[in-house]
């Protein structure tokens, strides 16, 4: 699948050839906040839609076909189930956002380059790519349809002037090359105008081909497909520092892949039962160290956490360390568990924090601190007193996931309503935004929501019940050093930038 | 968005603490179950952390002496494998009129239910697929039979998981799916479902099981 970008600057690399990955916390670029969000103010720079997909034989067809092959910008109300956003990620440098759907695309945004001419403009993120990452498939041996929709994507550090990422959807990953063209060859003799080939006896001379500029092409191939190796459906994929291996979780396993390496990979946590009847806990969540290439964590459905280093035996079963908090007696209900169960677990740029999401709150855990997390922060505590009911609609098994910012003072993650709540971990306040379309006006600053949990309803403010729960933002991502955020909503990705003066 | 009848049944607690409420809840996760089951993959952590909230309901149920099966009365602790009397379940197997739905209403129906975790449905899905073939019974005999079958380390393990479905129930599904998705659109629906699975205080295991039926009936037939 290959886009056409409006305008682009052609010539040489140099502009693009990015320097080697460092962490953030050497950031080079200052945050333009360093008070974190509870002074800052938020903007939206652009509201992007997924662009709808649309069939080649649509015209007489369902829209609600899968099949792609034109993809244009419309109106959001013509949009399908399988434009659903389900995995939103910045690059390492914060110059690509990539999105998967449910229909097993995948959406590169590139940001805008600076021009003096249009400083506004920015911050702002236009289409670099488009390509069809997964299909569904028919699994013929289970007489189970495979989903294609994608459920992670991760980038891969740039070391040309490619990018690399990794698409998984429940049961294969690829490893996807994206790179541009701005050259062709010309000058072949051996056609003749209309692409036939001339006879050989016609042809007294051999002319090598030129290489002559042509407009910009951005095309996305395969590179590799890891198939497979998994039996329940992927959660998570995390690359590893030593940037050679990256990992792949599901429901009850963890493996490990050489990128180069297609055909085999090695099983690093089996939580399989012997008697699946015994079968109380599985993987919800795993991602490496970001430094120490040996170290990786996974979260579980009881709310635990463990840590492995792979340097002690080859299975990790037996974890180095293993994080849970004590239950609170108080809170004890039949709900206990399922809230407890963790959605998402992130390292904090440092190395030095993990960052877990269960149904009703973030926690920050020192790695150091095994027995209780540092700090906990409540997302959305209201939803307490109507679990009953969350787990009537089955509201109560979303999956949310959380974000760090690019210096690990402030952390983000979703609600409903198309809310979403970001905390300054250092002066400890927190606000809560919404994201979207009737209420963002580009370049509005986004005002702070609050719910009303009972008592008189101020005039600003929501009440619990009137919630709306098909709206909830599961997805959102943060630039790796400026405060850019990306926040999905349905088929809508909302970019928001801290104001900067 | 809450039913009014759900909220009476879980107020302002976290959680059901007296027997009506505690059973109206496991009565919800084992359909929670069987729904789950009808899918065309289950989402395995759902499943497990539903199935942890049976046992758990179940175990405070046999501690608190409320948990009796139909048939010869035996108080005290039963074998765990017993807990989830399937036989509740088995019953609900009514005898309706077998038709197989309409597959294109299906996948609506299907599609208006995003709360259910409907991994990329199909028309021609487990619906289509798994026909009208020899039923071998009702559904699984017990919470663990449950997970063998989500394991499907034999080919035609999930053959036998739908052959076990007989014709009506496809009723059941499209009844169970079209009604959560009457309820998501307002609260008519839940309180449909809580009315249904309400039942009046004092009765002893046979009437809640004889309820459970009931529930099911008016599920069927709606």
């Amino acid at each position: 699948m290959v886009l056409q970008p409006a305008e682009r600057h052609c010539g040489d690399w140099s502009h693009r050839r990015l320097g080697p990955w460092c962490s953030p916390t050497g950031s080079p670029a200052p945050l333009s906040c360093e008070t974190g969000c509870g002074e800052g103010t938020w903007i939206l720079v652009c509201r992007l839609l997924v662009p709808t997909q649309v069939s080649l034989l649509s015209m007489e067809e369902d829209i609600d076909t899968r099949k792609i092959n034109n993809s244009f910008l419309r109106d959001h109300s013509y949009a399908t189930e399988a434009d659903i956003i389900s995995t939103v990620e910045f690059n390492h440098t914060g110059e690509l956002l990539a999105t998967g759907d449910k229909g097993g695309r995948v959406v590169i945004f590139q940001r805008e380059q600076e021009s003096k001419n249009q400083v506004h403009r920015r911050g702002e993120y236009n289409v670099y790519s488009t390509f069809q990452s997964h299909e569904p498939e028919f699994d013929y041996l289970k007489s189970l349809e495979i989903e294609e929709k994608i459920n992670k994507i991760r980038w891969l550090p740039q070391q040309n002037a490619a990018y690399f990422l990794l698409s998984t959807n429940d049961k294969t990953v690829k490893l996807w090359k994206v790179s541009e063209r701005d050259k062709r060859p010309e000058g072949y003799n051996l056609k003749d105008e209309e692409g036939r080939l001339r006879d050989p006896a016609t042809i007294t001379t051999l002319r090598v081909p030129v290489l002559r500029p042509m407009d910009l092409m951005v095309e996305a191939t395969p590179r590799r497909v890891f198939a497979n190796a998994h039996t329940y459906h992927i959660n998570s994929i995390s690359v590893n520092s030593d940037y050679e291996t990256y990992m792949s979780a599901d429901d009850l396993r963890i493996n490990l892949w050489n990128f180069e390496i297609t055909n085999q990979s090695f099983n690093i946590v089996d939580i399989k039962p012997a008697n699946m009847e015994e079968l109380t806990e599985v993987i919800t969540a795993a991602e490496f160290h970001p430094h120490h290439c040996n170290t990786f964590v996974y979260s579980s459905s009881k709310g635990t956490i463990r840590l492995c280093d792979m340097r002690a035996p080859a299975l990790c079963d037996r974890h180095t360390k293993f994080f849970e908090e004590p239950e609170d007696p108080s809170n004890r209900s039949f709900f206990s568990e399922i809230i407890s169960s963790i959605s998402d677990v992130k390292f904090s740029h440092s190395g030095r924090y993990i960052m877990t999401r269960d149904y009703l709150t973030v926690k920050v855990w020192d790695l150091n601190m095994e027995n209780r997390p540092i700090e906990t922060y409540q997302v959305h505590d209201y939803l307490r007193s109507k679990l009953c009911s969350l787990y009537e609609n089955d509201c109560i098994f979303d999956k949310f996931e959380c974000v760090w910012n690019g210096s690990d003072s402030v952390i983000m993650t979703g609600s409903y309503n198309n809310f979403f709540r970001m905390f300054d971990r250092n002066t400890k306040r927190d606000v809560t935004l919404e994201a979207s379309r009737e209420n963002s006006k580009p370049r509005a600053i986004l005002k702070p929501r609050k719910v009303c949990v009972g008592g008189k309803r101020r005039k600003d403010e929501i009440s619990v019940d009137s919630l709306d729960f098909s709206k909830k933002i599961l997805h959102t991502a943060w630039h790796p050093s400026e405060n850019i955020i990306a926040v999905a909503a349905t088929n809508n990705l909302y970019i928001f930038q801290d104001k900067v003066n | 968005m809450f039913a009014r009848g759900l909220k009476r049944k879980c107020s302002e607690e976290e959680a059901p603490a007296d027997p009506l409420q505690r059973q109206s809840l496991l009565d919800m996760s084992l359909v929670k179950l069987q729904l789950c089951h009808m899918l065309a993959e289950p989402n395995l952590c759902r499943s497990v952390l539903i199935a942890n909230t049976v046992r758990q309901i179940q175990e405070e149920m046999t501690q608190d002496g409320s948990w009796c099966l139909p048939g010869p009365q035996t108080a005290g602790r039963l074998p765990r494998d017993r807990l989830v009397s399937t036989e509740i379940l088995c019953r609900s197997a009514r005898a309706g009129p077998p038709q197989a739905p309409d597959p294109a209403d299906l996948a609506s129906a299907l599609q208006a239910v995003p709360a259910i975790q409907v991994p990329g449905a199909v028309p021609a899905g487990p619906w289509g697929r798994a026909g009208p073939g020899e039923s071998r019974g009702g559904f699984p005999r017990s919470l663990d039979q449950v997970f063998e079958t989500l394991e499907s380390h034999s080919p035609g393990a999930v053959e036998e998981l739908f052959s076990d479905v007989d014709g009506p129930y496809y009723d059941l599904d499209a009844v169970l799916t079209g009604m959560v998705g009457g309820a998501k659109s307002g609260p008519e629906g839940l309180e449909t479902f809580a009315s249904a699975a309400a039942r009046p205080p004092g009765t002893g295991c046979k009437a809640d099981l004889g309820e459970l039926d009931h529930v099911v009936e008016i599920l069927v037939e709606t």
